[in-house]
């Protein structure tokens, strides 16, 4: 393919991920008569969003007293004091407004009998600034994720916004002065480019557990637009902050719930040993997450795991009785049987950490326009915003806390397509297209197109070897010396790429050029993500250190960046005060 | 939709169509396709594309047994799905 045959197609707005970030904003835009287009590897409605159960944080006070003060309160603990004020005040005051509109607009929030929106507490959650329980999670049953996504899918048709379902983004075009105009995509059912070019672009292209090999993410979620912003010379921002799980099914990686120790479950290893005792003699096996995962991972290091590989250990349920277990923990019983064919009320299911959620991103202002800092503070890159879990507002800071994701996406999805309606009043016509730009995304996709590499390597196992390596060097388990050596090994996996030759050269549906760049993405975020832990020297929130247990506001109450060229960092302030009311100043994270 | 019955449709548009948003869903029908699906009689492969026009979270609970298709074949081919996921999958 050429550039001159190249085909192109003009919009106001590109929306990279149809998610409901992705959604929320292209929504927010179509309804104002912006041509907007939205562009996702899958159809939309299997993006990831559909797996979030849990449901959408605001303080409604439909079940406890509650108000956004308390959320907001909440959501800065939570994130070990990394978040930033003003934007976690932006979201937790929007959160009662977007939960009545999504209402509105179709989604069947579970009710009291009084006719309210239920709320279900979660953790976290607290009334009067740290006090009792708050029940500030609105959920429609157990499929939130689904009845949102579906529902925003459905008015975005409504609004006439325009899919380019299974298409592929490659790179974002922008020209010499910093403007971002659009991107490459590739049409996977031809294998044809296309160049949409757009006044404004928004990434909402998701997260990236598959950096793990155990994770609960779907196999899409490979971080697409955070390594396309990597290569167009942005930084990623926190990107050493990923959220574990303790227990997620070995081998596989889904969730199985914390209720399942609060029911009276118990961890064991391969001797049968109680382990959570030594680790946490008076919490035992409801410690908190990341003791618990780090357990885990040193009984498996120093070879007491279960199996034949030693790599996993077992939680312990049959003792509860098969009526309670079956009564109470369903889902479990139902998820061991399928996926392990394992009966939990009469053998022990095998369980590892599983990595959950990419809190780091594509640095934002709440606004959702993709910043760099400048001089002594920074400046949005024109034309560019993302939002969702590829970017990084920070309203998670360190740590996320239940039922803040769906928010996240709503408000911030909400509050992009705001600006980029303003954005699109000043810049009213297309920027000529930066052709050299152009050029660079098409040799990119061209590398896959030939028998470029000696073909000593394969996708399938470079992608194992990467997951592996970042579940062994970068997860729960994090020292000086470990992280070292996983940067090291995934710098060599990154010089290791360029022998990789794939057989298929054939046009329709080629897969295995997408799973190709996928990986390419996902080694650059590897390299960005143990850089970012090995140079964070203190243990905060999701990153916690072995050899820096304690958290130091002192040195490291900052956001890492960390740029792809030179595998450089930098830092930038968080922001501690508010919009409108008085900062939280960090103190000990307790619960 | 996306599978109007044409059984002609190639092997990676299929495995690309397995794509989902849920991990459970990932793993299960991958594997179904990888070690199953091309030993299939045409009348459960159709009903296996079928079922891959469900919105995720109803193909869920078919494939967990928390609801059965009301389409026998579908049924069928969903129970095969389950009975095929486990931990050598």
């Amino acid at each position: 393919m050429s550039i001159k045959n190249l085909e192109r197609r003009k919009f106001d707005t590109l929306v990279i991920g149809a998610g409901g970030g992705g959604l929320r904003s292209a929504l927010q835009l179509a309804e104002a008569d912006a041509h907007v287009a939205v562009v996702s590897k899958v159809f939309p409605t299997r993006s990831h969003t559909v797996a979030a159960q849990g449901g959408m944080n605001a303080a409604l006070a439909n079940v406890l007293p509650d108000n956004w003060h308390w959320h907001m309160y909440d959501t800065i603990k939570g994130s070990d004091y990394l978040g930033d004020q003003d934007a976690i005040e932006y979201m937790c005051r929007s959160a009662a407004h977007l939960v009545y509109e999504l209402e509105h607009q179709g989604v069947p929030f579970s009710r009291m009998d009084s006719g309210k929106i239920y709320q279900r507490p979660f953790g976290g959650q607290s009334q009067n600034f740290g006090g009792e329980q708050a029940a500030r999670t609105c959920a429609a049953a157990d499929r939130t994720g689904h009845a949102i996504l579906h529902t925003l899918y459905q008015q975005n048709i409504r609004a006439k916004t325009h899919f380019f379902d299974e298409y592929f983004a490659i790179d974002l075009i922008k020209d010499k002065d910093g403007f971002i105009l659009g991107a490459l995509v590739l049409e996977i059912e031809t294998g044809e480019p296309l160049l949409i070019e757009a006044k404004t672009t928004l990434l909402a292209t998701g997260g990236a557990g598959q950096l793990f090999r155990t994770n609960t993410n779907a196999h899409i979620n490979t971080g697409d637009g955070l390594a396309m912003a990597l290569r167009a010379g942005l930084p990623l921002q926190d990107m050493e902050f990923f959220q574990f799980h303790p227990t997620g099914l070995a081998g596989k990686g889904m969730l199985i719930t914390e209720g399942a120790r609060g029911e009276g479950g118990y961890l064991v290893n391969k001797d049968g040993e109680r382990f959570m005792e030594r680790y946490a003699p008076h919490a035992k096996d409801l410690a908190s997450r990341d003791v618990v995962s780090r357990a885990i991972a040193t009984e498996v290091r120093e070879g007491r795991g279960c199996g034949v590989n030693a790599d996993h250990v077992m939680l312990k349920l049959d003792h509860l009785g098969r009526d309670v277990l079956y009564k109470r923990l369903p889902g479990i019983c139902d998820l061991s049987k399928t996926f392990m064919h394992i009966d939990p009320a009469e053998e022990p299911i095998p369980v590892f950490p599983t990595a959950h959620y990419t809190m780091g991103g594509i640095p934002t202002n709440r606004f959702g326009q993709v910043v760099v800092p400048v001089d002594q503070g920074e400046e949005s890159i024109p034309g560019l915003y993302a939002v969702g879990e590829c970017a990084c507002v920070s309203v998670h800071g360190a740590n996320r806390l239940g039922g803040n994701s769906l928010l996240d996406i709503v408000v911030f999805g909400r509050a992009a397509g705001n600006d980029i309606k303003k954005y699109l009043k000043t810049n009213r016509h297309h920027r000529l297209i930066d052709e050299k730009s152009v050029e660079q995304a098409l040799a990119h996709l061209k590398r896959w197109d030939e028998p470029v590499g000696d073909g000593s390597e394969s996708v399938n196992e470079l992608r194992a070897e990467l997951q592996k390596t970042m579940e062994d060097y970068c997860s729960v388990f994090r020292t000086e010396e470990i992280l070292q050596q996983g940067l090291d090994k995934v710098l060599s996996l990154e010089q290791r790429m360029k022998n990789v030759r794939i057989q298929d050269q054939s046009k329709v549906f080629n897969t295995a050029r997408i799973e190709a760049m996928e990986l390419e993405n996902l080694v650059d975020l590897a390299v960005a993500t143990v850089k970012s832990a090995l140079e964070r020297k203190e243990s905060r929130g999701a990153h916690s250190r072995i050899d820096y247990p304690d958290r130091d506001d002192v040195s490291w109450l900052k956001h890492s960046l960390y740029y792809k060229e030179g595998h450089r960092m930098d830092y930038k302030p968080v922001t501690l005060k508010p919009l409108s009311v008085d900062s939280f100043p960090p103190k000990p994270r307790v619960y | 939709m996306l599978f109007p019955g044409n059984l002609a449709m190639d092997e990676t548009r299929l495995r690309w169509q397995c794509r989902r948003g849920m991990l459970e869903l990932d793993l299960m029908l991958e594997s179904f396709v990888e070690k199953r699906y091309f030993d299939l009689p045409v009348k459960t492969k159709k009903a296996f594309h079928q079922l891959l026009n469900c919105q995720d979270q109803i193909l869920l609970d078919y494939l967990m047994g928390q609801d059965v298709p009301t389409d026998k074949d579908v049924a069928d081919v969903a129970k095969q799905i389950r009975d095929a996921a486990g931990p050598g999958n």
